[in-house]
């Protein structure tokens, strides 16, 4: 069966037009070895065989509702009501780029504008965008927003040890060849005093991560302190913040953010192999013309009637080109569709209750671990729902026994971003995670301390 | 009707330029504000900020562009126009007054002469106008 539409005839036609005698001739210059390679496919197999086939493949995966899970580490698994996929979906919002033709596509914009409320509203910030990629990058956006509202004069940028490691990453990524100055990171993640001393008159922003990469809540007191420090020298401060922790924790905007944003996975997108992520982007309406991505605003037309718009377009690529901030105005829209969902599913209480069965489970985890002879907390400051175990093995070790003998993915080695912190393991609990499935965790530790 | 004030000189990028003894005050013409409609945004330099004649030392955003403002004489900066943060359309309104961008202290007087006058740069506009803008 053939899937090429066109005749023996229409070819014809267009070798013709072209000048040439056959199909063969186009490919004259490609080695005659290399043209009907042998590819050592196996036999042909039906449907059903393929999808038996892949189904076995696929159960070499782990799946997290048979495997209990503590690893997080900026992927984190939240329950996802069924009406996020439903709504996602839906042919509309599934198949739909970003609008080319804004004003035509009234449901996507709402979708976008009623997203950007409830960041704000989460957040406490005056304006949100239509989301980036994902976290990382949506914090280096808010380096080069904050470099540009310095107007490129300001050079350093102060960022806390405690953001995520990837992150940080990124933005050295983002701002090669900008010839910026990175300090901070060779601080205790935790030591916002410290921070607050490096922030000069040359400096465009200080960025922390609350709660930090290693679970824990910077005090309120310290924060607030670190943003007068940063204001009094004209910087902005930046914060990284999980969106499920502002359902408990006050908002950055109670502690004098400029700029609030971080990874939106945790608002209904799940953990998928890696993606697709939400970078959700928010910040003070003083430097809205700064902002990188798009804006849905409301408004009114000539009769009065409600009305979706993009708006400030001036500060985007298609309108300021070289003169953006950012040359990034896609929006991850579907993810940020799904966070809009998730949020309105749960409403305020939910969000709430999420955060609270979090917190007490990942306390409760915390609490038992450390009972264990030779298991120790990291430190005693507030966390939320992560927490920095010090074991007395190799945490690799730790995650291959728990793997083999408990059928536990353990959590993550924090050795791998932090010299220090050898043999320390970073444990997430969510409101997945049962009791039993802690309780089972706490035995399979203690029976390997006891066997060392 | 679009007007041309004698009292100052003009670049033939649209901005205007008048002297106030030792200093001068720049903005932008009645003719530009009219090209580029309702003014939104205008971001402007800081007080203390040196330009040479002809860099770029603002930007006004339409709502259909956005544009550079050049400086149309080389100086510093003494003060420039807060208004213009919460009221961008006094550009529209008054562009020769009330919607004025910086006051600066002209490094170079001489530079003034070879600026165009309000007859030459009105034949300017004009010109433009039947070139279809």
């Amino acid at each position: 069966m053939s899937y090429i539409p066109n005749t023996e005839t229409d070819r014809a036609a267009m070798l013709q037009k072209i000048g040439v005698e056959s199909v063969d001739e186009l490919f004259r210059d490609i080695p005659q070895a290399l043209r009907y390679p042998d590819l050592r496919l196996p036999q042909p197999a039906s449907e059903l065989e393929v999808l038996r086939e892949l189904a076995e493949i696929s159960e070499y995966n782990l799946d997290l509702a048979h495997f209990p899970c503590f690893l997080g580490a900026g992927a984190y698994r939240h329950f996802v009501p069924s009406i996020v996929g439903h709504i996602i979906g839906r042919s509309e919002f599934y198949t739909a780029y970003t609008p080319y033709q804004p004003e035509i596509s009234q449901g996507t914009l709402q979708t976008i504008f009623e997203y950007q409320s409830m960041i704000c509203a989460l957040t406490g910030m005056d304006v949100s965008n239509a989301s980036h990629y994902d976290g990382a990058t949506a914090l280096a956006e808010a380096v080069l927003m904050a470099v540009s509202v310095g107007r490129g004069k300001r050079r350093k940028v102060v960022i806390s040890a405690g953001v995520h490691p990837e992150y940080r990453e990124v933005i050295r990524t983002y701002t090669q060849g900008m010839e910026l100055t990175i300090a901070g990171e060779e601080l205790a993640p935790l030591d916002a005093t410290a921070l607050a001393k490096l922030v000069d008159a040359n400096t465009a922003c200080v960025i922390v991560q609350n709660p930090s990469f290693l679970g824990y809540m910077c005090g309120l007191p310290a924060l607030r302190t670190l943003a007068e420090a940063t204001h009094t020298a004209g910087a902005l401060l930046v914060v990284s913040a999980d969106p499920i922790s502002l359902g408990l924790f006050a908002p950055p905007a109670e502690y004098g953010a400029d700029i609030t944003c971080g990874e939106g996975q945790a608002l209904g997108g799940g953990l998928n192999f890696g993606g697709p992520y939400l970078g959700y982007f928010a910040c003070k309406q003083a430097y809205v013309h700064k902002m990188a991505g798009r804006i849905i605003g409301q408004t009114v037309d000539r009769q009065g009637r409600l009305g979706l718009v993009l708006t400030l377009s001036a500060r985007e690529q298609h309108i300021r080109r070289e003169k953006a901030t950012s040359n990034i105005c896609s929006n991850e829209a579907l993810m940020a569709l799904a966070a809009a969902v998730y949020l309105g599913a749960l409403g305020k209480n939910g969000l709430r209750k999420v955060a609270e069965l979090c917190y007490h489970k990942a306390h409760y985890a915390a609490r038992e671990l450390s009972a264990i002879p030779s298991f120790t907390l990291l430190s005693d400051q507030t966390f939320f729902k992560e927490f920095a175990l010090k074991c007395p093995a190799p945490v690799d070790e730790i995650n291959d026994y728990l793997l083999e003998e408990w059928n536990i993915i353990g959590g993550y080695d924090l050795g791998r971003d932090y010299p220090d912190l050898e043999d320390t393991m970073l444990l997430c609990v969510t409101e997945m995670n049962t009791k039993e499935e802690i309780d089972t965790l706490v035995e399979a530790l203690r029976s390997m301390e006891e066997s060392l | 009707m679009v007007q041309h004030l004698k009292d100052r000189r003009y670049l033939a990028t649209h901005e205007w330029v008048k002297l106030d003894g030792e200093e001068a005050v720049a903005g932008i013409s009645d003719y530009a504000q009219h090209e580029l409609s309702d003014v939104v945004y205008v971001e402007l330099p800081e007080v203390g900020d040196s330009f040479a004649q002809g860099d770029t030392m603002a930007t006004v955003e339409s709502v259909k562009a956005a544009s550079d403002v050049y400086m149309p004489m080389s100086g510093e900066i003494l003060e420039v126009n807060k208004a213009l943060e919460d009221s961008p359309q006094l550009v529209n309104e008054d562009p020769f007054g009330q919607g004025w961008f910086i006051r600066f202290r002209p490094s170079a007087p001489q530079e003034y002469d070879a600026l165009l006058d309000a007859e030459a740069y009105e034949k300017l506009c004009q010109e433009e106008a039947e070139k279809g803008g």
